[in-house]
């Protein structure tokens, strides 16, 4: 599918740069003249999306996140968040709200989120080879009914 | 994020303010504890008013804070979350967990 416009960023598996991501991936859907709602569900899914690889892709190390947004035909925004890390064993399993492998210090509703707050989300994953999660939303144009 | 308090009457009020995601959650888990520690209160309120941005990492935090404070037979609720703190605490359904209330500032 032809993209009208895109973006990929290449970043580090550190957790300061989630505020960067959501900050990047908000300023590319900014010209789609979201509202400030949908912007806010745009930058909670990416949120969700990098923090998963700094806690689960790359758990001990430091790797690659590629985040690669696209504006598609009728105002669609597509991201895909790519890691190179762990991956996941079972993603059904994974996507189970409360499910999580990360212990105490995490709700285990990151997918159920995404999912909540974007059109589409997809998942492929490679156990040992990596992840890419792929999250859809049509932004409603100003003056079409809710 | 920065977290400022008041406290009266065996009341504990915790501002939040700014941004809390993963890299804020640990530190911001951290301050908690000690103001727990510190104040031992009855009642906790944590005041999202200032708070820009939550996403997941925000609620396992107030759901561990919770924790904490029911471990002394305190109480907690959470007041005036912006749209879109709100919208991730309505997702999450923690409202049924933490009371959530909108006080008239």
């Amino acid at each position: 599918m032809n993209a009208e416009n895109y973006i990929k960023l290449e970043f580090p598996s550190k957790s300061c740069n989630e505020a960067y991501a959501r900050t990047a991936a908000a300023a590319f859907a900014a010209q789609l003249d979201p509202t400030l709602e949908e912007l806010g569900d745009i930058k909670t899914a990416v949120s969700e999306a990098v923090t998963n690889c700094i806690v689960h892709a790359y758990p001990d190390t430091v790797g690659r996140i590629r985040m690669r947004l696209r504006i598609l035909p009728e105002n669609r925004l597509e991201i895909a968040v790519q890691d190179w890390g762990r991956g996941i064993e079972n993603v059904d399993k994974a996507m189970e709200p409360l499910f999580t492998t990360g212990g105490e210090e995490r709700s285990g509703m990151g997918f159920t989120i995404m999912e909540s707050f974007m059109d589409r989300l997809r998942v492929r994953s490679k156990p040992g080879r990596g992840t890419t999660v792929t999250l859809l939303r049509r932004i409603r144009s100003r003056g079409e009914p809710g | 994020m920065n977290i400022s308090t008041a406290f009266a009457d065996g009341r504990l009020t915790a501002y939040f303010a700014g941004e809390l995601d993963q890299h804020e959650a640990r530190r911001a888990m951290q301050t908690m504890d000690e103001l727990l520690e510190e104040y031992l209160p009855r009642d906790l309120v944590v005041d999202l008013s200032g708070l820009n941005f939550m996403d997941s990492s925000g609620i396992a935090l107030l759901i561990r804070v919770s924790r904490r404070i029911r471990e002394t037979g305190g109480r907690m609720w959470i007041e005036n979350p912006g749209q879109q703190p709100k919208r991730v605490i309505d997702t999450a359904g923690i409202d049924r967990l933490i009371p959530v209330t909108v006080r008239n500032l």
